[in-house]
């Protein structure tokens, strides 16, 4: 990449075509073509909502970084209804995409079909189920950042002050339980005693219900917010108090109120996924595991504005928690069940 | 019991009218519509066409009442559209209903992506704060609930008062009403039923618009996909529960309402004992029941769904 200052100015112009077409431009230049491999991989997602949701924004995000480093040709569809989505993979698998990624949450049966009718392309879907052998190219994932979850629990239960905490969920499918769950483990590592109450608002896009679900939960004594659903940490800082993020930081937007935020990182699970496709050992697997913090699959948020603000005490537990998942001494707990109150 | 402690509180009262002013713009805009003799099962769209343009406007730095005005300019746009198709051209009105709906709501996301095609979380606006008018918001209970709002919620009760009004004691209330009833008797008035009819969905779909801008300019700070969520299709319901008079409809608005706000809270207290999903069915099985109750000695316009043709008999 030495070249590219040498190279005339009207390349930084061509850079502002379409990432695809800069792609192949740096393909076009000597000293990078090396070998088959060097193909950019043409992926294509599809997504059932649109790509601000929090799920969906980290894989766009990640699949915008190998696009940035030349690694993909990326396109995708957005706010795919559930009935339609067969026939946009079927699209993309028709039109040679070496990789598919989506979430097929509620189109199982279907998108395994697909699977099976496109044996050479590989899917790697979001899922809540497990790889099968009958769908060899089908390898499944989820966002499993129990371990930043959990961390971020930590952190809520030094900072709550009378140990009570609001969660507003959207439904209690496992990706959401999971979560909860460890959240809610965190929590009892400093304080044990510590009540939830727990509650889903039966939609993924309204932050009006969530934000007067999280009210209600304010009046019934909570003073800290697990905030699942947009709208919630809206209601924290309306009524002055803290909040914890999930799978985005939100802190920028309220710098006063959200204390921490257990973050997804795509990237591993993504990357993963096109190395074993450009060496032609995609198969089957749960790809899972690459949103574990040990592979650096999510992380705590710094805690930025509220750096210094969380007692030491729980920092400690924090940094230690977090060496001993990631060498493999400490496993924070998997539970799908929907959380109750307690 | 706790479940009974939850009236008494006022932030439960402060709850479901916030719940309720979003529904009632749609609910009276819904009811003259129908007065005038047209359904409008546009609304739902409607309401997201306001909600989108009146949040984009204050974004792209309009004031927040420029944005209420360019909401509801965009509502009575997609009204006339839904005028011209059932009242001239005497289509059906469910149908032409669902289509704008589901045009308004596509519409709404396309130019969303067009407008702002980069963006990882949608912007935020300053909305409405709450104003708590002196002295009146110091009573116990009612003051919070009713006088520690936002602007817009005092303007949701505004608007019933307006149309009451204009509804009852008007000129113009006179011959929508007579339009929805028996449309030859205004015609033989000299007044034409076209223009009054298209009138009425055009304000009508205007209410819907600030019903959906509520959402994202009061209750909320920005603007999501499918965040109306069903609530449009809610109002139709409460049209009928208020046998077509505003009064009534305001008050089955906040019923649904504060059933809407009680389960929320019933969910904090009871949740370990029932599942979720029951609390989130309850304020529309409430709402089912009072239907029940009080729509079946329910009058609807007579003309109500009927196009009406001129010199046809």
């Amino acid at each position: 990449m030495s070249g590219n200052k040498s190279l005339p100015a009207h390349f930084s112009r061509r850079r502002l075509l379409k990432t695809t077409a800069a792609a192949s431009a740096m393909l076009a230049m000597p000293g990078i073509v090396g070998g088959a491999r060097a193909a950019a991989l043409k992926v294509a997602a599809i997504y059932t909502v649109p790509v601000e949701q929090q799920w969906v924004s980290r894989i766009h995000k990640a699949a915008n970084a190998a696009v940035e480093r030349g690694d993909i040709e990326y396109v995708f569809s957005e706010s795919t209804s559930n009935n339609d989505y067969e026939r946009v993979m079927r699209e993309y698998s028709e039109a040679g995409h070496d990789l598919i990624i989506g979430e097929v949450f509620a189109v199982e049966d279907a998108a395994r079909q697909v699977a099976m009718d496109y044996p050479d392309q590989a899917f790697l879907m979001g899922s809540s189920f497990k790889p099968q052998d009958d769908t060899p190219n089908f390898a499944v994932f989820d966002n499993y950042i129990q371990d930043a979850s959990y961390l971020s629990g930590i952190i809520a239960g030094a900072m709550t002050e009378n140990a009570n905490i609001g969660m507003v969920g959207g439904f209690p499918i496992p990706e959401v339980n999971r979560l909860m769950h460890a959240f809610m483990a965190g929590v009892k590592e400093m304080k044990p005693d510590a009540t939830f109450q727990v509650a889903f608002i039966g939609s993924w896009f309204d932050p009006p219900k969530a934000k007067e679900t999280a009210f209600a939960q304010i009046d019934a004594g909570a003073d800290l917010l697990y905030a699942e659903r947009f709208g919630v940490s809206d209601a924290a800082k309306e009524r002055g108090i803290l909040s914890v993020g999930n799978v985005i930081d939100t802190q920028a937007d309220y710098p006063e109120t959200v204390v921490a935020s257990a973050l997804w990182h795509f990237e591993p699970t993504l990357d993963t996924a096109i190395t074993k496709v450009k060496e032609g050992s995609f198969k089957a697997e749960d790809y899972g595991i690459y949103s574990f913090m040990k592979y650096g699959g999510c992380s705590l948020a710094p805690l930025g504005t509220f750096e210094g603000k969380v007692p030491d005490e729980a920092m400690k537990l924090v940094a230690e928690r977090e060496a001993a998942i990631k060498d493999g001494s400490f496993v924070v707990e998997i539970n799908d069940e929907e959380p109750k109150s307690s | 019991m706790e479940a009974f402690e939850i009236l008494l509180n006022a932030s439960f009262w402060v709850a479901a009218i916030r719940i309720a002013s979003p529904l009632i713009f749609a609910t009276m805009g819904e009811l003259i519509s129908e007065r005038a003799g047209v359904l409008n099962l546009g609304i739902e769209g409607i309401m997201t066409v306001g909600a989108f343009v009146g949040w984009f406007t204050v974004y792209a730095g309009g004031g927040l009442w420029f944005g209420v005005c360019a909401a509801a300019l965009a509502g009575a746009a997609f009204g006339l559209l839904h005028g011209f198709l059932t009242v001239p051209l005497g289509l059906s009105q469910h149908v032409t209903g669902i289509g704008i709906t589901l045009l308004a709501t596509s519409l709404t996301y396309f130019s969303y992506r067009l407008l702002l095609p980069e963006v990882t979380s949608p912007p935020k606006i300053e909305a409405f704060a709450p104003f708590a008018i002196p002295v009146l918001s110091d009573i116990p209970l009612i003051g919070p609930a009713l006088f520690a709002q936002t602007p817009l919620t005092y303007l949701a009760f505004i608007t019933v008062g307006i149309v009451a009004w204009g509804l009852y004691r008007t000129p113009a209330g006179l011959a929508v009403r007579v339009v929805g009833e028996n449309p030859a008797a205004v015609e033989a008035q000299g007044i034409s039923v076209t223009l009054i009819r298209m009138a009425a969905v055009a304000t009508g779909s205007a209410l819907m618009a600030i019903g959906g801008a509520f959402l994202t300019m009061s209750a909320f700070n920005s603007f999501f996909f499918e965040m109306i969520n069903g609530r449009g299709w809610i109002c139709i319901a409460l049209v009928v529960f208020g046998s077509w008079r505003p009064g009534k409809a305001l008050l089955g608005a906040i019923l649904f309402a504060a059933f809407d706000a009680y389960q929320i809270r019933l969910q904090q207290v009871a949740g370990d004992l029932v599942p979720y999903q029951v609390f989130l069915m309850l304020p529309y099985i409430l709402s089912i029941l009072a239907l029940i109750a009080v729509a079946r000695r329910a009058t609807y316009p007579k003309a109500l769904m009927i196009p009406y043709q001129k010199g046809e008999r």
